[in-house]
């Protein structure tokens, strides 16, 4: 190899420091990208999902003149409480409509007109009668919820194809002459589910996954901190609690819907527990949680300090005092937080609740956590699954629910952390 | 007497025996405040005869829920006249479960039958009996545990040391959960899955083309015979979790390394729990989000490149899963990267490498097996992923790599066979336990590994 000359050196080094120091800025750009790609996909994921959303909790309603006529209610006039109760409120809805809009006259466009209320308007009108029957034979201005393509029209959210142009024409009076409005969708957070979008809610999903997490609370957070006691504080070094320790960290990685067979061969099929139960979802949520539970539980108690330990034995506690009187308070607030963190897991999960029988369609909201109920992450799949375009709306907005409550309670885990942590 | 008058009934008597354990204890230690004589603390001498009160009747009762509807449903079975007694097994069940339905009170058309009234009777008076007996005796028991406990009471009786050995088992059984809840698991996805392979051919089913599961139940129903050879299922989920890890990984890793060895300290803490937020949302949420946009999205792109989309295609599956393991991989990867000693780098920098060389050829190569432990995780993670390939990927098994086409997973196999009727005899039910057996095993071998190897590497810098 012959000899470079210092300038042909100088060259050579200066070409390649360039390379260097652009494939130095290409590298940087590519981890900058990265950075901005994942803040990127919340940004779009959140926008996407409140930009559906914010539609359903705002409803439209018609104002109609309804008259509670006693020939059509209660031609007998026996005013019997299950007469008031059965009887044909949405002819009432039918009469008020053909009497605003005279010019439906065949059957076809008169179908049209009453497909504008939705069908909750006749139960909302029996109830108004059973609270109150001296309403009978009188005359009232009552806002009913309108149609779920009607509430898509008025918002905005281009429902035109579905409905026809008289619809449209109807809808564009009733508006100039303030008879619709919208309102602050209360129903959504009040009632159950249903197959019509507009009387759809998520108070029934709510309980439902309310109780699994307090039978889930109630089990896993008892279990799972004296199971990290015993195995931090007691567990002699052998085999058995060897083997416990790797389980416990496999059973933090196996997948969810594993659980969902062992509830279903174990809690339905063995046991005969009952199906779609918040009973049984709770405590196939509580075998999950555990081993999360668990985790954090030991790392708390592993930062509470051994002098701690050694004051408590040196004033004569035995060691059973010394866990529950000094350890377990110092530790209590990282263990809270890792229940909490547990907790917020729980309330997301879905898939092992399929297994066990929570994608019933249920009206009714559960009265306990032995009533058959859905939980707010199934509901969510259970509205994003049907044909209803509506649904998608009250998809996302069941979406921004549940993300609210992880928020409050990963806010409150990240407040309990910095109020309690202790730097020994 | 119902249970939870029962429950009440019981810590009243738990609560009434502390006390009076205390209080004998405290008389005979010489009064209060003078208590030198005794070995413990008067309150353990409550503790222990609560513990006597409670803890035998629990046992008793816990016994008499798992056995007492066995014994009784056999005594109603001997009751019944024999045409009904000699039924079939399965058809045996039905009969008993219209028995159970009528004592409960719901009216069942087939069982207006007298014969079915008068086991249904049979069967609430048993049930009655059987609860009045239960009552009785469990607080007898719970009394005879107090009484012995309260007379053992003395001086130099060692209450303290008894508690405490009654809540270290306890401590102990909580503890057993864990490794109860492995066993459960593994007991009933192997048990069901011997069912189903003696039905259907291991063989079939592990290197079998075809997967259509949409098997007649009933004898009178159309359906084909059924097929159930999984590969589909196994490449399916491969191709999905594939093409997660290709989004991952790189921008998982990437931003683990930007965080760590570019980004300021102030950057750093803020973009880190933003990331953070993408671990917390719900699968279902994902789901949603592939199906109702991602989905569309692609779908889109391609007809105006002119390919042929599927709308649930197994690339829109993918990407999305992709998104929901980036902070898995990056935070992962973030550990191993902030636990290569920094003298690796100050070496690097001193030979005269730029950052990124240092980062290439140095720490990369340092904390290669923790990455690869942390893939290994993300993959394990990937392949049991339920939610968003139920949502966003298809039913059909088709063996395909095209990312464009649908395929089908073992997850959604496992949903789609288990969610609606089942006949817990029929191989179609019985396959969503076996591919579980498939799904837990792979899972349980790829974390073994994963945990191994992470764990040796962080061995390796302490």
């Amino acid at each position: 190899m012959a000899m470079l000359t210092p300038a042909e050196t100088r060259r050579r080094v200066d070409a390649s420091l360039r390379r260097r120091y652009r494939s130095e800025w290409l590298f940087r750009l590519y981890g900058l990208v990265s950075v901005l790609l994942g803040i990127g996909f919340i940004l779009v994921l959140f926008t996407t999902i409140i930009g559906n959303g914010y539609g359903a909790f705002r409803q439209v309603f018609i104002k109609l003149e309804v008259q509670f006529d006693p020939s059509v209610i209660d031609p007998g006039g026996t005013r019997q409480q299950d007469t008031l109760a059965s009887a044909d409120y949405a002819q009432l809805i039918k009469t008020s409509l053909s009497t605003l809009f005279p010019d439906a006259e065949d059957r076809a466009s008169r179908r049209e007109l009453n497909a504008l209320v939705s069908s909750g308007g006749a139960f909302q009108l029996q109830k108004m009668l059973l609270a109150d029957p001296t309403l009978l034979g009188q005359t009232r201005d009552v806002w009913l919820p309108a149609d779920d393509e009607v509430n898509m029209v008025v918002k905005g959210r281009d429902g035109a194809q579905r409905l026809s142009d008289r619809q449209m024409a109807w809808i564009q009076t009733l508006e100039s002459s303030g008879r619709l409005e919208q309102r602050f969708n209360t129903l959504f957070f009040t009632a159950g589910d249903s197959r019509e979008p507009e009387l759809a809610g998520i108070w029934g999903a709510t309980k439902g996954s309310f109780f699994m997490l307090l039978v889930t609370l109630f089990l896993s957070f008892p279990l799972g901190v004296a199971a990290a006691i015993y195995l931090e504080e007691f567990a002699p070094r052998n085999w058995l609690v060897d083997v416990i320790e790797v389980n416990i960290n496999n059973l933090a990685a196996v997948p969810s819907i594993v659980f969902g067979l062992l509830g279903l061969a174990v809690f339905i099929n063995f046991f005969g527990m009952p199906r779609s139960a918040p009973l049984v979802g709770g405590l196939v949520l509580t075998l999950m949680t555990l081993p999360v539970i668990i985790i954090a539980s030991r790392a708390a108690i592993k930062s509470v300090p051994p002098s701690v330990r050694e004051a408590a034995l040196g004033v004569g506690a035995s060691a059973m005092q010394m866990v529950f009187h000094h350890v377990l308070p110092l530790a209590l607030p990282g263990m809270m937080t890792g229940a909490i963190i547990g907790m917020a897991r729980a309330l997301g999960e879905s898939a092992p609740l399929l297994m066990i029988g929570m994608v019933a369609f249920v009206v009714e909201p559960p009265g306990g956590p032995m009533s058959p109920s859905t939980a707010l992450p199934v509901q969510i799949y259970l509205w994003a699954d049907s044909p209803e375009r509506a649904f998608v709306e009250r998809t996302s907005a069941a979406i921004m629910v549940l993300l609210a409550f992880l928020l409050v309670m990963n806010a409150a885990a990240v407040w309990l952390r910095s109020r309690f942590e202790r730097r020994w | 007497m119902r249970l939870t008058t029962l429950v009440l009934i019981l810590t009243a008597m738990a609560l009434a025996a502390f006390y009076l354990g205390r209080n004998r204890a405290v008389a005979i230690g010489g009064g209060s405040g003078k208590a030198r004589l005794l070995h413990s603390l008067p309150k353990y001498y409550g503790y222990y005869t609560a513990m006597w009160c409670v803890l035998p009747g629990l046992a008793l009762l816990l016994a008499w829920t798992a056995f007492s509807d066995t014994v009784i449903t056999s005594r109603v079975i001997e009751s019944l006249p024999d045409s009904l007694r000699n039924q079939p097994e399965a058809q045996l069940g039905l009969t008993l479960n219209d028995i159970r339905n009528l004592a409960a009170g719901q009216m069942v058309d087939e069982a207006r039958r007298p014969e079915f009234a008068v086991a249904a009777d049979l069967y609430n008076n048993l049930r009655l009996a059987a609860q009045k007996l239960l009552s009785g005796l469990i607080i007898a028991v719970s009394f005879l545990g107090f009484a012995l406990a309260w007379w053992g009471v003395q001086p130099k009786f060692r209450a303290r040391n008894h508690v405490e050995l009654a809540i270290k088992v306890a401590l102990i059984a909580a503890s057993l959960v864990a490794i109860l809840t492995t066993l459960g698991i593994l007991l009933s996805v192997t048990f069901e899955s011997i069912r189903f392979f003696r039905q259907v051919p291991f063989d079939d089913f592990l290197f079998g083309l075809t997967w259509s599961p949409q098997m007649a139940i009933r004898a009178d129903q159309v359906g084909s015979s059924g097929a159930f050879g999984a590969v589909p299922l196994f490449a399916g989920t491969l191709l999905i979790s594939g093409i997660a890890l290709i989004v991952a990984v790189p921008i998982g890793l990437m931003i683990a390394i930007y965080l760590s060895e570019y980004a300021r300290p102030a950057l750093r803490r803020v973009v880190k729990p933003v990331l953070e937020v993408l671990a917390g949302i719900p699968t279902v949420v994902y789901g949603y989000f592939a199906a109702l946009t991602v989905a569309p999205v692609i779908r889109q792109w391609g007809d105006s490149m002119g390919l042929d989309v599927a709308s649930e295609s197994a690339l829109g599956a993918g990407l999305v899963m992709g998104i929901m393991i980036i902070p898995f991989v990056s935070s992962l990867s973030d550990d191993v990267i902030n636990a290569v000693p920094q003298s690796m780098r100050d070496g690097s920098y001193a030979l005269g490498a730029t950052k990124s060389e240092t980062i290439k050829r140095v720490i990369l190569r340092a904390a290669l097996p923790g990455i690869v432990g942390g893939v290994l995780l993300a993959a394990s993670r990937a392949i049991g992923e339920t939610m968003i390939v139920v949502m966003a990927a298809g039913l059909s098994a088709n063996l395909t790599a095209n990312p464009l086409e649908s395929v089908t997973t073992v997850t959604v196999q496992i949903v789609t066979l288990l969610v609606g009727d089942q006949e817990f005899d029929s191989p179609k039910t019985l396959a969503a336990f076996a591919l579980g057996l498939v799904l837990f095993v792979v899972t349980l071998i790829l974390n073994i590994i994963a945990l191994q190897v992470v764990r040796r590497y962080r061995e390796q810098y302490d």
